[in-house]
Protein backbone atom coordinates (compact mmCIF):
# COMPACT_ATOMS: atom_id res chain seq x y z
CA UNK A 1 0.00 0.00 0.00
CA UNK A 2 1.53 3.36 -0.84
CA UNK A 3 1.44 6.12 1.48
CA UNK A 4 0.91 8.88 -1.29
CA UNK A 5 -0.97 11.24 1.28
CA UNK A 6 -2.60 14.64 0.49
CA UNK A 7 -2.29 16.88 3.40
CA UNK A 8 -5.37 19.01 3.73
CA UNK A 9 -6.32 21.45 5.78
CA UNK A 10 -8.57 19.02 7.85
CA UNK A 11 -6.77 15.93 7.25
CA UNK A 12 -5.59 13.46 5.30
CA UNK A 13 -6.68 12.40 1.59
CA UNK A 14 -6.37 9.45 -0.38
CA UNK A 15 -6.23 9.01 -4.22
CA UNK A 16 -7.70 6.83 -6.43
CA UNK A 17 -6.10 6.87 -10.12
CA UNK A 18 -6.94 4.78 -12.96
CA UNK A 19 -5.24 4.80 -16.38
CA UNK A 20 -6.74 4.60 -20.08
CA UNK A 21 -3.53 3.80 -22.29
CA UNK A 22 -4.50 4.21 -25.89
CA UNK A 23 -1.44 2.76 -27.44
CA UNK A 24 -1.02 2.62 -31.47
CA UNK A 25 -0.76 -0.56 -32.78
CA UNK A 26 2.28 -1.78 -35.11
CA UNK A 27 0.92 -2.16 -37.92
CA UNK A 28 1.73 -1.21 -41.89
CA UNK A 29 -1.88 -0.45 -43.10
CA UNK A 30 -5.03 0.48 -41.09
CA UNK A 31 -7.54 -0.87 -39.10
CA UNK A 32 -9.91 -0.97 -41.60
CA UNK A 33 -8.13 0.34 -44.80
CA UNK A 34 -5.11 -0.14 -47.15
CA UNK A 35 -3.55 2.92 -46.14
CA UNK A 36 -0.04 3.48 -44.65
CA UNK A 37 0.36 4.38 -41.32
CA UNK A 38 3.59 5.72 -41.78
CA UNK A 39 4.60 8.49 -39.55
CA UNK A 40 5.63 12.04 -40.92
CA UNK A 41 3.79 11.17 -44.32
CA UNK A 42 2.59 14.54 -46.41
CA UNK A 43 -0.47 15.65 -44.91
CA UNK A 44 -3.63 13.60 -46.52
CA UNK A 45 -1.09 10.86 -48.05
CA UNK A 46 -2.14 8.03 -45.71
CA UNK A 47 -6.02 8.40 -46.85
CA UNK A 48 -7.97 6.05 -48.43
CA UNK A 49 -11.69 6.56 -49.99
CA UNK A 50 -12.58 4.30 -46.85
CA UNK A 51 -10.97 6.43 -44.10
CA UNK A 52 -12.31 10.00 -45.38
CA UNK A 53 -15.61 8.19 -45.00
CA UNK A 54 -16.68 8.19 -49.12
CA UNK A 55 -20.47 7.11 -49.39
CA UNK A 56 -20.64 3.07 -49.65
CA UNK A 57 -17.12 2.62 -48.43
CA UNK A 58 -17.06 -0.61 -46.28
CA UNK A 59 -14.67 -1.53 -43.58
CA UNK A 60 -12.02 -4.82 -43.89
CA UNK A 61 -10.50 -5.52 -40.56
CA UNK A 62 -7.26 -5.93 -40.60
CA UNK A 63 -5.87 -9.37 -39.11
CA UNK A 64 -2.32 -7.99 -37.93
CA UNK A 65 -4.22 -5.54 -35.72
CA UNK A 66 -6.17 -8.28 -34.09
CA UNK A 67 -3.44 -10.53 -33.48
CA UNK A 68 -1.43 -7.47 -31.88
CA UNK A 69 -4.12 -7.01 -29.56
CA UNK A 70 -4.73 -10.86 -28.71
CA UNK A 71 -0.78 -10.73 -28.09
CA UNK A 72 -1.01 -7.95 -25.91
CA UNK A 73 -3.70 -9.62 -23.83
CA UNK A 74 -1.79 -12.50 -23.68
CA UNK A 75 1.49 -10.54 -22.22
CA UNK A 76 -1.06 -9.55 -19.60
CA UNK A 77 -2.34 -12.65 -18.30
CA UNK A 78 -5.55 -11.20 -19.49
CA UNK A 79 -8.48 -13.39 -20.51
CA UNK A 80 -9.00 -13.35 -24.47
CA UNK A 81 -12.52 -13.18 -25.89
CA UNK A 82 -12.92 -15.39 -28.74
CA UNK A 83 -16.18 -13.71 -29.65
CA UNK A 84 -16.19 -9.33 -29.56
CA UNK A 85 -17.74 -7.37 -31.79
CA UNK A 86 -17.15 -3.40 -33.28
CA UNK A 87 -20.02 -0.78 -32.03
CA UNK A 88 -20.20 2.70 -33.37
CA UNK A 89 -19.19 5.84 -31.14
CA UNK A 90 -21.75 8.32 -32.88
CA UNK A 91 -19.79 12.07 -32.68
CA UNK A 92 -19.31 15.27 -34.53
CA UNK A 93 -16.07 16.29 -34.79
CA UNK A 94 -13.91 17.39 -38.29
CA UNK A 95 -11.28 15.03 -36.92
CA UNK A 96 -13.20 12.20 -37.82
CA UNK A 97 -15.14 12.23 -41.19
CA UNK A 98 -17.49 9.33 -40.25
CA UNK A 99 -18.81 10.75 -37.96
CA UNK A 100 -18.88 7.51 -35.80
CA UNK A 101 -15.27 5.84 -34.05
CA UNK A 102 -15.42 2.00 -34.47
CA UNK A 103 -14.89 1.19 -31.01
CA UNK A 104 -15.76 -2.05 -28.74
CA UNK A 105 -17.88 -0.91 -26.16
CA UNK A 106 -20.36 -4.14 -25.39
CA UNK A 107 -17.53 -7.17 -26.19
CA UNK A 108 -13.78 -5.75 -26.22
CA UNK A 109 -11.77 -9.13 -27.76
CA UNK A 110 -9.45 -8.52 -24.18
CA UNK A 111 -11.20 -8.73 -20.91
CA UNK A 112 -9.45 -9.21 -17.38
CA UNK A 113 -5.87 -8.89 -16.92
CA UNK A 114 -3.19 -7.66 -14.65
CA UNK A 115 0.76 -6.35 -14.31
CA UNK A 116 3.15 -6.13 -11.82
CA UNK A 117 4.73 -2.57 -11.32
CA UNK A 118 8.28 -2.75 -9.67
CA UNK A 119 9.32 -1.99 -5.94
CA UNK A 120 10.56 1.75 -6.05
CA UNK A 121 11.57 2.50 -2.40
CA UNK A 122 12.64 5.80 -3.27
CA UNK A 123 9.35 6.89 -5.14
CA UNK A 124 7.28 5.59 -2.42
CA UNK A 125 6.97 1.82 -3.72
CA UNK A 126 8.35 -0.40 -1.24
CA UNK A 127 7.24 -3.90 -2.26
CA UNK A 128 6.13 -5.14 -6.37
CA UNK A 129 2.36 -3.80 -6.24
CA UNK A 130 -0.04 -5.30 -8.98
CA UNK A 131 -1.94 -3.50 -11.18
CA UNK A 132 -5.48 -4.98 -12.01
CA UNK A 133 -6.56 -4.44 -16.00
CA UNK A 134 -10.13 -4.65 -16.71
CA UNK A 135 -10.34 -4.80 -20.70
CA UNK A 136 -8.32 -4.18 -24.01
CA UNK A 137 -10.67 -3.33 -26.60
CA UNK A 138 -9.58 -2.12 -30.53
CA UNK A 139 -10.73 1.27 -32.08
CA UNK A 140 -9.72 3.81 -34.56
CA UNK A 141 -7.30 6.74 -34.08
CA UNK A 142 -8.59 10.27 -34.91
CA UNK A 143 -7.43 12.98 -37.78
CA UNK A 144 -5.20 15.99 -36.43
CA UNK A 145 -6.61 19.41 -36.36
CA UNK A 146 -4.16 22.36 -36.55
CA UNK A 147 -5.86 25.57 -35.21
CA UNK A 148 -2.91 27.89 -35.86
CA UNK A 149 -2.41 27.91 -39.22
CA UNK A 150 -5.17 30.29 -40.22
CA UNK A 151 -6.75 33.26 -38.61
CA UNK A 152 -10.31 31.63 -39.24
CA UNK A 153 -9.81 28.07 -40.13
CA UNK A 154 -8.80 24.93 -39.04
CA UNK A 155 -6.69 22.61 -41.04
CA UNK A 156 -7.72 18.44 -41.05
CA UNK A 157 -5.11 16.04 -41.94
CA UNK A 158 -6.43 11.96 -41.77
CA UNK A 159 -3.03 10.57 -42.62
CA UNK A 160 -4.13 9.35 -38.24
CA UNK A 161 -7.67 8.71 -38.74
CA UNK A 162 -8.25 5.18 -39.05
CA UNK A 163 -5.09 3.76 -37.59
CA UNK A 164 -5.70 1.17 -34.87
CA UNK A 165 -5.54 1.75 -30.89
CA UNK A 166 -5.40 -0.85 -28.07
CA UNK A 167 -6.97 1.37 -25.52
CA UNK A 168 -6.05 -0.54 -22.27
CA UNK A 169 -8.39 0.17 -19.04
CA UNK A 170 -6.39 -0.10 -15.67
CA UNK A 171 -8.23 -1.06 -12.47
CA UNK A 172 -8.72 2.30 -9.99
CA UNK A 173 -5.87 0.49 -8.23
CA UNK A 174 -2.75 3.00 -8.27
CA UNK A 175 -2.91 5.39 -5.15
CA UNK A 176 -0.03 7.94 -5.90
CA UNK A 177 1.95 9.57 -8.79
CA UNK A 178 4.78 7.16 -9.26
CA UNK A 179 2.90 4.40 -8.90
CA UNK A 180 0.77 5.58 -12.08
CA UNK A 181 4.17 6.46 -13.56
CA UNK A 182 5.30 3.09 -12.91
CA UNK A 183 2.37 1.33 -14.43
CA UNK A 184 2.77 3.35 -17.92
CA UNK A 185 6.66 2.64 -17.66
CA UNK A 186 5.67 -1.59 -17.39
CA UNK A 187 2.99 -1.25 -19.38
CA UNK A 188 5.55 0.58 -22.36
CA UNK A 189 7.86 -1.78 -22.14
CA UNK A 190 5.71 -4.82 -22.15
CA UNK A 191 4.01 -3.37 -25.27
CA UNK A 192 7.69 -3.08 -26.69
CA UNK A 193 8.87 -6.68 -25.99
CA UNK A 194 5.70 -8.06 -27.13
CA UNK A 195 5.92 -5.49 -30.25
CA UNK A 196 2.20 -4.30 -30.82
CA UNK A 197 3.53 -0.69 -30.29
CA UNK A 198 6.30 0.88 -30.37
CA UNK A 199 5.90 2.82 -27.00
CA UNK A 200 6.90 6.61 -28.38
CA UNK A 201 5.25 9.17 -27.21
CA UNK A 202 6.48 11.75 -28.44
CA UNK A 203 5.44 10.97 -32.31
CA UNK A 204 1.54 10.13 -29.91
CA UNK A 205 2.20 6.35 -30.31
CA UNK A 206 0.99 6.26 -26.46
CA UNK A 207 -1.34 8.54 -24.73
CA UNK A 208 -3.18 8.39 -21.06
CA UNK A 209 -6.66 9.39 -20.26
CA UNK A 210 -6.20 10.15 -16.11
CA UNK A 211 -9.09 9.18 -13.91
CA UNK A 212 -8.22 10.69 -10.74
CA UNK A 213 -10.52 10.82 -7.21
CA UNK A 214 -10.07 11.53 -3.85
CA UNK A 215 -11.14 10.23 -0.58
CA UNK A 216 -10.88 10.06 3.13
CA UNK A 217 -8.89 7.02 4.09
CA UNK A 218 -10.98 3.66 4.06
CA UNK A 219 -14.17 5.58 3.06
CA UNK A 220 -16.35 5.27 -0.61
CA UNK A 221 -14.63 5.93 -4.17
CA UNK A 222 -15.48 10.04 -4.61
CA UNK A 223 -16.63 11.70 -8.10
CA UNK A 224 -13.56 11.07 -10.00
CA UNK A 225 -12.55 13.88 -13.30
CA UNK A 226 -10.78 12.41 -16.28
CA UNK A 227 -8.08 14.03 -17.94
CA UNK A 228 -7.81 13.53 -21.97
CA UNK A 229 -4.56 12.85 -23.92
CA UNK A 230 -1.95 13.28 -21.44
CA UNK A 231 1.39 12.25 -23.56
CA UNK A 232 4.10 11.57 -21.20
CA UNK A 233 5.13 9.85 -18.06
CA UNK A 234 6.14 13.03 -16.33
CA UNK A 235 2.87 15.15 -17.32
CA UNK A 236 0.53 12.05 -16.55
CA UNK A 237 2.19 12.53 -12.79
CA UNK A 238 2.03 16.02 -12.64
CA UNK A 239 -2.08 16.06 -14.10
CA UNK A 240 -2.06 13.95 -10.95
CA UNK A 241 -0.72 15.52 -8.47
CA UNK A 242 -2.52 19.00 -9.72
CA UNK A 243 -5.91 17.27 -9.93
CA UNK A 244 -5.70 15.16 -6.44
CA UNK A 245 -4.67 18.68 -4.86
CA UNK A 246 -7.45 20.69 -6.72
CA UNK A 247 -10.01 18.16 -5.92
CA UNK A 248 -8.99 18.49 -1.85
CA UNK A 249 -8.99 22.17 -1.93
CA UNK A 250 -12.69 22.02 -3.72
CA UNK A 251 -13.58 19.29 -1.09
CA UNK A 252 -12.58 21.42 2.30
CA UNK A 253 -13.92 24.52 1.19
CA UNK A 254 -17.40 22.35 1.21
CA UNK A 255 -17.73 22.39 -2.48
CA UNK A 256 -18.56 19.26 -4.65
CA UNK A 257 -16.92 17.41 -7.46
CA UNK A 258 -18.39 17.54 -10.65
CA UNK A 259 -17.59 14.43 -12.90
CA UNK A 260 -15.63 16.23 -15.98
CA UNK A 261 -13.44 15.82 -18.91
CA UNK A 262 -10.37 17.67 -18.10
CA UNK A 263 -7.40 18.65 -20.28
CA UNK A 264 -3.71 19.25 -18.86
CA UNK A 265 -1.67 22.20 -19.52
CA UNK A 266 1.82 21.03 -19.85
CA UNK A 267 3.12 24.80 -19.52
CA UNK A 268 1.55 25.81 -16.20
CA UNK A 269 1.42 21.88 -15.05
CA UNK A 270 -2.58 21.98 -14.26
CA UNK A 271 -5.60 21.08 -15.48
CA UNK A 272 -8.51 22.54 -17.06
CA UNK A 273 -12.28 21.92 -17.18
CA UNK A 274 -13.09 21.44 -21.12
CA UNK A 275 -16.69 22.89 -20.57
CA UNK A 276 -17.98 20.65 -23.17
CA UNK A 277 -21.52 20.56 -23.85
CA UNK A 278 -24.26 18.88 -22.07
CA UNK A 279 -24.67 16.69 -25.14
CA UNK A 280 -20.83 15.48 -25.81
CA UNK A 281 -21.09 12.40 -24.12
CA UNK A 282 -24.14 10.73 -25.38
CA UNK A 283 -22.70 8.82 -28.09
CA UNK A 284 -25.37 6.84 -28.98
CA UNK A 285 -23.75 3.42 -29.34
CA UNK A 286 -25.18 0.30 -30.95
CA UNK A 287 -23.24 -2.58 -32.89
CA UNK A 288 -21.60 -1.62 -36.37
CA UNK A 289 -23.99 -3.06 -38.63
CA UNK A 290 -20.88 -3.24 -41.40
CA UNK A 291 -19.15 -5.81 -39.32
CA UNK A 292 -19.69 -8.98 -38.52
CA UNK A 293 -18.67 -10.25 -34.94
CA UNK A 294 -14.92 -11.01 -34.64
CA UNK A 295 -15.14 -14.88 -34.13
CA UNK A 296 -10.97 -16.31 -33.06
CA UNK A 297 -10.22 -19.63 -34.46
CA UNK A 298 -7.84 -22.04 -31.59
CA UNK A 299 -4.80 -22.51 -34.21
CA UNK A 300 -5.18 -18.72 -34.01
CA UNK A 301 -4.53 -18.43 -30.73
CA UNK A 302 -1.81 -20.74 -30.20
CA UNK A 303 -0.01 -19.12 -32.95
CA UNK A 304 -0.57 -15.71 -30.50
CA UNK A 305 1.02 -17.73 -27.94
CA UNK A 306 3.92 -19.11 -29.63
CA UNK A 307 4.92 -15.83 -31.12
CA UNK A 308 5.05 -14.43 -27.73
CA UNK A 309 8.88 -13.47 -27.03
CA UNK A 310 10.55 -14.13 -23.43
CA UNK A 311 8.55 -11.06 -21.06
CA UNK A 312 10.84 -8.49 -19.10
CA UNK A 313 9.81 -9.77 -15.50
CA UNK A 314 10.84 -13.70 -16.71
CA UNK A 315 13.71 -12.36 -18.40
CA UNK A 316 15.41 -10.21 -14.96
CA UNK A 317 14.76 -12.88 -12.91
CA UNK A 318 16.50 -15.40 -15.54
CA UNK A 319 19.39 -12.75 -15.90
CA UNK A 320 19.76 -12.68 -11.68
CA UNK A 321 19.47 -16.60 -11.12
CA UNK A 322 20.86 -18.51 -14.08
CA UNK A 323 23.57 -15.73 -15.47
CA UNK A 324 24.38 -14.26 -12.03
CA UNK A 325 24.02 -10.36 -13.13
CA UNK A 326 23.46 -7.77 -10.43
CA UNK A 327 19.65 -7.00 -9.53
CA UNK A 328 20.82 -3.55 -10.37
CA UNK A 329 22.06 -4.55 -13.57
CA UNK A 330 19.41 -6.79 -14.36
CA UNK A 331 17.00 -4.36 -14.27
CA UNK A 332 18.47 -1.88 -16.23
CA UNK A 333 19.10 -4.07 -19.20
CA UNK A 334 16.08 -5.77 -19.14
CA UNK A 335 13.58 -2.53 -18.80
CA UNK A 336 13.88 -1.82 -22.45
CA UNK A 337 13.72 -4.66 -25.15
CA UNK A 338 16.34 -2.65 -27.80
CA UNK A 339 18.90 -3.01 -24.61
CA UNK A 340 18.11 -6.41 -24.11
CA UNK A 341 18.34 -7.37 -27.23
CA UNK A 342 22.08 -5.74 -28.04
CA UNK A 343 22.82 -7.56 -24.54
CA UNK A 344 21.57 -10.79 -25.87
CA UNK A 345 23.90 -10.39 -29.11
CA UNK A 346 27.21 -9.24 -26.88
CA UNK A 347 26.27 -12.57 -24.99
CA UNK A 348 25.95 -15.36 -28.43
CA UNK A 349 29.14 -13.39 -29.84
CA UNK A 350 31.04 -14.99 -26.69
CA UNK A 351 31.35 -12.31 -24.02
CA UNK A 352 30.86 -13.69 -20.66
CA UNK A 353 27.78 -12.41 -18.54
CA UNK A 354 28.90 -10.69 -16.04
CA UNK A 355 31.92 -8.52 -17.38
CA UNK A 356 29.30 -7.99 -20.26
CA UNK A 357 26.47 -7.06 -17.87
CA UNK A 358 28.79 -4.23 -16.34
CA UNK A 359 30.30 -3.37 -19.14
CA UNK A 360 27.53 -1.97 -20.61
CA UNK A 361 25.41 -0.26 -17.77
CA UNK A 362 28.60 1.70 -16.90
CA UNK A 363 31.00 1.82 -19.93
CA UNK A 364 28.69 2.06 -22.75
CA UNK A 365 25.74 3.62 -21.19
CA UNK A 366 28.26 6.10 -20.24
CA UNK A 367 29.83 6.41 -23.60
CA UNK A 368 25.57 6.64 -25.10
CA UNK A 369 25.12 9.33 -22.35
CA UNK A 370 27.88 11.53 -23.43
CA UNK A 371 27.04 11.05 -27.08
CA UNK A 372 23.18 11.78 -26.56
CA UNK A 373 22.11 8.34 -28.59
CA UNK A 374 20.67 5.42 -27.78
CA UNK A 375 21.17 2.14 -27.96
CA UNK A 376 19.71 1.48 -31.19
CA UNK A 377 21.90 4.09 -33.06
CA UNK A 378 25.01 2.25 -30.92
CA UNK A 379 28.19 3.23 -33.57
CA UNK A 380 30.01 0.32 -31.80
CA UNK A 381 27.95 -3.60 -32.58
CA UNK A 382 27.77 -5.53 -29.95
CA UNK A 383 30.05 -8.29 -31.51
CA UNK A 384 32.57 -5.74 -31.98
CA UNK A 385 31.65 -5.30 -27.95
CA UNK A 386 32.66 -8.66 -27.40
CA UNK A 387 35.63 -8.64 -29.38
CA UNK A 388 36.37 -5.92 -26.99
CA UNK A 389 36.04 -7.86 -23.83
CA UNK A 390 37.67 -10.78 -25.01
CA UNK A 391 40.74 -8.54 -25.38
CA UNK A 392 40.54 -8.24 -21.92
CA UNK A 393 39.52 -11.23 -20.37
CA UNK A 394 42.87 -12.90 -22.31
CA UNK A 395 45.39 -9.78 -21.04
CA UNK A 396 46.13 -8.18 -24.64
CA UNK A 397 44.78 -4.80 -22.49
CA UNK A 398 44.26 -3.45 -19.30
CA UNK A 399 41.13 -1.73 -17.90
CA UNK A 400 42.33 1.51 -18.67
CA UNK A 401 43.52 0.79 -22.29
CA UNK A 402 40.09 -0.93 -23.03
CA UNK A 403 38.78 2.30 -22.32
CA UNK A 404 41.14 4.38 -24.97
CA UNK A 405 40.25 1.50 -27.47
CA UNK A 406 36.67 2.15 -26.73
CA UNK A 407 36.76 5.98 -27.19
CA UNK A 408 38.27 4.76 -30.94
CA UNK A 409 35.68 2.45 -31.34
CA UNK A 410 33.20 5.00 -30.89
CA UNK A 411 34.49 7.51 -32.95
CA UNK A 412 35.77 5.50 -36.32
CA UNK A 413 33.71 2.58 -35.94
CA UNK A 414 36.70 -0.21 -36.44
CA UNK A 415 37.09 -3.29 -34.76
CA UNK A 416 38.98 -3.60 -31.77
CA UNK A 417 41.55 -6.05 -32.63
CA UNK A 418 42.76 -3.48 -35.81
CA UNK A 419 43.06 -0.45 -33.38
CA UNK A 420 44.93 -2.46 -30.84
CA UNK A 421 47.48 -3.50 -34.03
CA UNK A 422 47.83 -0.50 -35.86
CA UNK A 423 48.20 1.71 -32.73
CA UNK A 424 50.57 -0.93 -30.84
CA UNK A 425 47.99 -0.13 -28.05
CA UNK A 426 48.79 -3.81 -26.73
CA UNK A 427 49.26 -4.33 -22.85
CA UNK A 428 52.75 -4.87 -22.24
CA UNK A 429 54.30 -7.91 -19.43
CA UNK A 430 57.70 -7.51 -20.77
CA UNK A 431 59.55 -7.47 -17.43
CA UNK A 432 62.86 -6.12 -19.17
CA UNK A 433 60.83 -2.85 -20.39
CA UNK A 434 59.30 -2.30 -17.20
CA UNK A 435 62.27 -3.10 -15.14
CA UNK A 436 64.09 -0.29 -16.93
CA UNK A 437 61.70 1.99 -17.05
CA UNK A 438 61.21 1.53 -13.41
CA UNK A 439 65.16 2.09 -12.63
CA UNK A 440 64.88 5.53 -14.30
CA UNK A 441 61.95 6.60 -12.70
CA UNK A 442 63.72 5.44 -8.82
CA UNK A 443 66.64 7.26 -9.88
CA UNK A 444 65.35 10.08 -11.02
CA UNK A 445 62.91 10.50 -7.54
CA UNK A 446 65.65 9.78 -5.42
CA UNK A 447 64.05 12.01 -2.42
CA UNK A 448 60.54 10.34 -2.82
CA UNK A 449 62.05 6.31 -2.84
CA UNK A 450 63.97 7.91 0.78
CA UNK A 451 60.87 9.19 1.87
CA UNK A 452 59.08 5.71 1.12
CA UNK A 453 61.86 3.55 2.78
CA UNK A 454 61.00 6.20 5.71
CA UNK A 455 57.94 4.66 5.97
CA UNK A 456 55.49 6.97 3.72
CA UNK A 457 53.96 4.32 1.88
CA UNK A 458 51.38 6.04 0.34
CA UNK A 459 53.96 7.28 -1.87
CA UNK A 460 53.78 3.65 -3.83
CA UNK A 461 50.46 4.72 -5.83
CA UNK A 462 52.85 7.69 -6.79
CA UNK A 463 55.58 5.38 -8.76
CA UNK A 464 53.21 2.96 -10.00
CA UNK A 465 51.35 6.38 -11.85
CA UNK A 466 54.78 7.73 -12.88
CA UNK A 467 55.97 4.06 -14.11
CA UNK A 468 51.91 4.01 -16.01
CA UNK A 469 52.64 6.99 -17.62
CA UNK A 470 56.25 6.35 -18.64
CA UNK A 471 54.97 3.48 -20.50
CA UNK A 472 51.82 5.25 -21.91
CA UNK A 473 49.81 2.93 -19.69
CA UNK A 474 50.40 -0.56 -21.94
CA UNK A 475 51.92 -2.21 -18.56
CA UNK A 476 50.36 -4.82 -17.15
CA UNK A 477 49.29 -2.83 -13.64
CA UNK A 478 49.92 -6.53 -11.95
CA UNK A 479 53.26 -6.83 -13.16
CA UNK A 480 53.76 -3.17 -12.74
CA UNK A 481 53.59 -3.74 -8.86
CA UNK A 482 55.27 -6.41 -8.26
CA UNK A 483 58.10 -5.23 -10.25
CA UNK A 484 57.78 -1.70 -8.37
CA UNK A 485 57.85 -4.07 -4.58
CA UNK A 486 60.63 -6.00 -5.50
CA UNK A 487 62.88 -2.74 -6.73
CA UNK A 488 61.47 -0.54 -4.06
CA UNK A 489 62.71 -3.19 -1.56
CA UNK A 490 66.11 -3.47 -2.79
CA UNK B 1 -43.50 4.82 -26.49
CA UNK B 2 -44.18 8.15 -27.17
CA UNK B 3 -41.41 10.58 -28.45
CA UNK B 4 -42.07 14.21 -27.52
CA UNK B 5 -41.26 17.28 -29.72
CA UNK B 6 -38.27 18.33 -27.43
CA UNK B 7 -36.77 14.37 -28.06
CA UNK B 8 -37.16 15.20 -31.44
CA UNK B 9 -34.95 18.29 -31.57
CA UNK B 10 -32.38 16.53 -28.89
CA UNK B 11 -31.91 14.21 -31.62
CA UNK B 12 -31.63 15.83 -34.58
CA UNK B 13 -28.96 18.11 -32.67
CA UNK B 14 -26.90 14.97 -31.37
CA UNK B 15 -27.14 14.10 -35.94
CA UNK B 16 -26.69 17.21 -36.89
CA UNK B 17 -29.47 17.86 -38.61
CA UNK B 18 -31.51 21.53 -39.00
CA UNK B 19 -34.98 20.73 -37.57
CA UNK B 20 -37.62 23.66 -37.08
CA UNK B 21 -39.85 23.86 -34.08
CA UNK B 22 -43.28 22.77 -36.54
CA UNK B 23 -40.87 19.97 -38.21
CA UNK B 24 -40.20 18.97 -34.13
CA UNK B 25 -44.06 18.90 -33.78
CA UNK B 26 -44.85 17.13 -37.16
CA UNK B 27 -42.18 14.42 -36.66
CA UNK B 28 -42.66 13.68 -33.07
CA UNK B 29 -45.89 11.32 -33.80
CA UNK B 30 -44.48 9.73 -37.02
CA UNK B 31 -41.54 8.81 -35.16
CA UNK B 32 -43.59 7.80 -31.86
CA UNK B 33 -45.22 5.54 -34.66
CA UNK B 34 -42.29 4.54 -36.29
CA UNK B 35 -41.29 3.23 -32.67
CA UNK B 36 -44.47 1.75 -31.64
CA UNK B 37 -44.74 -0.41 -35.16
CA UNK B 38 -40.79 -1.46 -34.04
CA UNK B 39 -41.83 -2.57 -30.56
CA UNK B 40 -43.77 -5.40 -31.32
CA UNK B 41 -41.06 -7.05 -32.04
CA UNK B 42 -40.35 -7.12 -28.18
CA UNK B 43 -43.68 -9.13 -27.62
CA UNK B 44 -42.16 -12.28 -28.90
CA UNK B 45 -40.06 -14.09 -26.22
CA UNK B 46 -36.33 -14.82 -26.87
CA UNK B 47 -35.22 -15.61 -23.56
CA UNK B 48 -32.08 -17.82 -23.99
CA UNK B 49 -31.64 -17.25 -28.08
CA UNK B 50 -28.68 -16.03 -28.81
CA UNK B 51 -28.28 -13.07 -30.73
CA UNK B 52 -28.14 -13.32 -34.39
CA UNK B 53 -25.89 -10.94 -36.32
CA UNK B 54 -26.09 -12.14 -40.23
CA UNK B 55 -28.78 -14.09 -42.02
CA UNK B 56 -26.59 -15.92 -43.47
CA UNK B 57 -23.66 -18.13 -41.90
CA UNK B 58 -21.00 -15.87 -43.10
CA UNK B 59 -17.40 -14.60 -41.11
CA UNK B 60 -15.88 -11.58 -40.80
CA UNK B 61 -13.23 -11.59 -43.74
CA UNK B 62 -10.14 -10.28 -42.45
CA UNK B 63 -7.67 -8.11 -44.53
CA UNK B 64 -3.74 -8.95 -44.49
CA UNK B 65 -1.43 -5.41 -43.41
CA UNK B 66 -0.51 -4.73 -46.94
CA UNK B 67 -0.37 -0.82 -48.04
CA UNK B 68 -2.58 -1.60 -51.01
CA UNK B 69 -4.51 2.56 -51.02
CA UNK B 70 -3.53 5.81 -50.53
CA UNK B 71 -1.45 8.80 -51.96
CA UNK B 72 -4.62 9.89 -53.35
CA UNK B 73 -4.80 13.10 -52.08
CA UNK B 74 -5.96 15.21 -54.33
CA UNK B 75 -9.02 12.81 -54.78
CA UNK B 76 -9.70 13.14 -51.30
CA UNK B 77 -9.64 16.98 -51.20
CA UNK B 78 -11.83 17.50 -54.33
CA UNK B 79 -14.52 16.88 -52.23
CA UNK B 80 -13.86 19.42 -50.05
CA UNK B 81 -15.86 22.15 -49.61
CA UNK B 82 -12.43 24.41 -48.78
CA UNK B 83 -8.46 22.82 -49.39
CA UNK B 84 -5.60 24.51 -48.83
CA UNK B 85 -2.10 23.64 -48.84
CA UNK B 86 -2.76 19.67 -48.82
CA UNK B 87 -5.56 20.58 -45.79
CA UNK B 88 -8.84 20.06 -45.30
CA UNK B 89 -10.30 23.65 -44.30
CA UNK B 90 -12.78 24.04 -42.14
CA UNK B 91 -14.70 26.56 -39.74
CA UNK B 92 -12.40 27.14 -36.64
CA UNK B 93 -13.42 24.78 -34.24
CA UNK B 94 -11.09 25.16 -30.70
CA UNK B 95 -12.43 24.24 -27.44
Amino acid sequence: MSNYRIQGATGEWEVVIGLEVHAQITSNAKLFSGASTRFGNEPNANVSLVDAAMPGMLPVLNRECVRQAVRTGMAIDAQINKWSRFDRKNYFYADLPQGYQISQLYHPIVGEGSLLIDADEKAGIPEPKTIGVERIHIEQDAGKLMHDQHPTRSYVDLNRCGVALMEIVSRPDMSSPAEAGAYIRKLRSILRYVGSCDGNMEEGSMRADVNVSVRRAGEELGTRTETKNVNSVRFVMQAIEYEAGRQVDVLEAGGKIVQETRLFDPDKAVTRSMRSKEDAHDYRYFPDPDLLPLELEDSFLVDCRASLPELPDAKRARYRDALGISAYAADVITADVETARWFETLLAAGAEAKAGANWLTSELFGALNRLGRTISDCPVSPVQAAQLLALVADGTLSGSLAKQVFEIMLESGEDPAKIVDERGMKQTSDTGAIEAVIAGILAANADKVEQYKGGKEALFGFFVGQTMKAMAGKANPKVVNDLLKKALEA
Amino acid sequence: MSVDSATVRKIASLARIAVSDAEAEALAPELSKILGLVEQLSEVDTTGIAPLAAVVPNHLRLRDDVVTDGDIRDKILKNAPQAEHGFFAVPKVIE
